[in-house]
């Protein structure tokens, strides 16, 4: 008999409605991308939350790890000029 | 080990302080975090006991689904049906990511060394039973859930929100064939007042024993995994039930059921733990038959999983 785990896992994105972006929905095993997309309709889509789907193996995935998260994200923590908050603009300054 | 135990110590405490601060400060813990042991192994015990329940759970009502009184019925019992199917999945999926591969756990259930909710063992006589498991099991699913949307663990409180989104459905189509049922013939009702009888109490033990004898409570609410302790969220479902019973105009079996001015709740009376520890031990009426038919199903499916898998090795071709 073959377990389940034979097949490989898959991340599946879901794009809600035209215009958005596709996001993270969740995962399923499947043998192969047209059985995965399939799956992931049945399993993510059944009350039309979806206008289109993509599946990726999840072996396919590369993630930051999360020992470093502090470190890795750092370059951005101490640039607080790339907000516009940043800036003092004399009031009655329209339109900025 | 050998070369700096009083090292890899510090990296412990560090990274039990880490968890600690986030669960304390509500935020979630995802897979690759740092997380005790103890925590993980009450997350896969919980939630593999919630992923099984769910597909156990599709039997007994899909015992009515070839005899369902009209087409309408049956269309939105087999939707039912198989979003139970669906979260199932997501439970597997989201419990996964604890490390537990999916054949593991499906073996686990198969062996009995992993449980699913005891209501599942009551079989299902007539085709009211569908109307009162929606209403009163689902319903009492969807109190215990509901906090569960705000769990500590990141993939369970997303699993969740997906399940109470579409669980509502289910206890409202419960409510309106009861309610069809009770305003039907006088047989009709009397068969939708046995069919309440009968899944009141199981219902009730649905939220584990009492508050003093339930011994994973504690520590699972300090992991903000629990929000509400078990007696609180009975307390809860009998508040909401009772005006609910009297528009379906339908009674619950039980004699001490009164308003309570003082607690601004309902009292209700003495549940009968010795048949909850019964059925949870093995004996209650459909114990066997629900195993045996999941691993029959299981069997059943394996020359379609088999197909899909060379299916997929042939067209993979020289890819790999
Ligand atoms: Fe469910
Ligand atoms: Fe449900």
């Amino acid at each position: 008999m073959s377990p389940a785990t034979d097949w490989p896992l898959w991340e599946v994105f879901v794009r809600s409605r035209r215009g958005l972006s596709h996001s993270h929905a969740g995962s399923l095993h499947a043998p192969d991308a047209t059985m995965a997309l399939r799956q992931a309709r049945d399993l993510y889509t059944r009350r039309g939350e979806g206008v289109s789907i993509w599946v990726v193996p999840s072996s396919q995935i590369t993630a930051s790890s999360p020992d470093e998260k502090d470190p890795f994200f750092e370059p951005a923590a101490d640039k607080p000029y790339r907000h516009p908050t940043f800036y003092e603009i004399p009031e009655g300054v329209r339109h900025l | 080990m050998t070369t700096a135990p009083a090292v890899e110590e510090a990296t412990e405490s560090a990274f039990l302080a880490a968890f600690d601060a986030a669960v304390a400060a509500d935020s979630r813990i995802e897979p690759r975090d740092w997380m005790p042991d103890a925590y993980r192994a009450t997350l896969v015990r919980q939630m593999a006991q919630h992923a099984h329940s769910e597909i156990i759970g599709m039997q007994p009502e899909a015992n009515w689904i070839t005899r369902a009184p009209s087409l309408r019925r049956k269309a939105i019992l087999m939707a039912k049906v198989q979003d139970e199917a669906g979260h199932g999945l997501y439970l597997y999926s989201a419990t996964e990511t604890l490390g537990v591969g999916r054949d593991e756990l499906l073996d686990k259930l198969h062996s009995g060394r992993q449980r699913y909710s005891s209501i599942f063992n009551y079989p299902t006589l007539t085709w009211a039973d569908v109307g009162a498991i929606g209403w009163l099991v689902d319903g009492a699913a969807i109190t215990n859930q509901v906090p569960l949307c705000r769990c500590s663990y990141g993939p369970y409180a997303r699993a969740m929100i997906r399940i109470c989104k579409e669980e509502s459905f289910h206890q409202r189509q419960g409510y309106e064939l009861l309610l069809t049922l009770s305003r039907g013939t006088a047989e009709q009702h009397a068969m939708a007042q046995d069919a309440v009888d009968r899944w009141w109490w199981p219902s009730l033990m649905m939220f584990g024993p009492p508050d003093e004898e339930s011994g994973h409570s504690a520590q699972s609410m300090e992991w903000k995994i629990k929000r509400h302790s078990n007696d609180e969220l009975r307390q809860r479902f009998v508040d909401i039930c009772v005006p609910q019973a009297e528009i379906l105009g339908l009674t619950l079996p039980d004699p001490d059921l009164r308003w309570n001015e003082e607690r601004g709740s309902y009292d209700y009376g003495d549940i009968d733990w010795t048949e909850f520890q019964q059925v949870l031990r093995g004996n209650g009426p459909c114990n066997e038959q629900r195993i045996s038919q999941r691993r029959q199903a299981h069997e059943d499916g394996a020359w379609v999983r088999e197909a899909a898998s060379a299916y997929a090795a042939k067209h993979e071709g020289g890819a790999r």
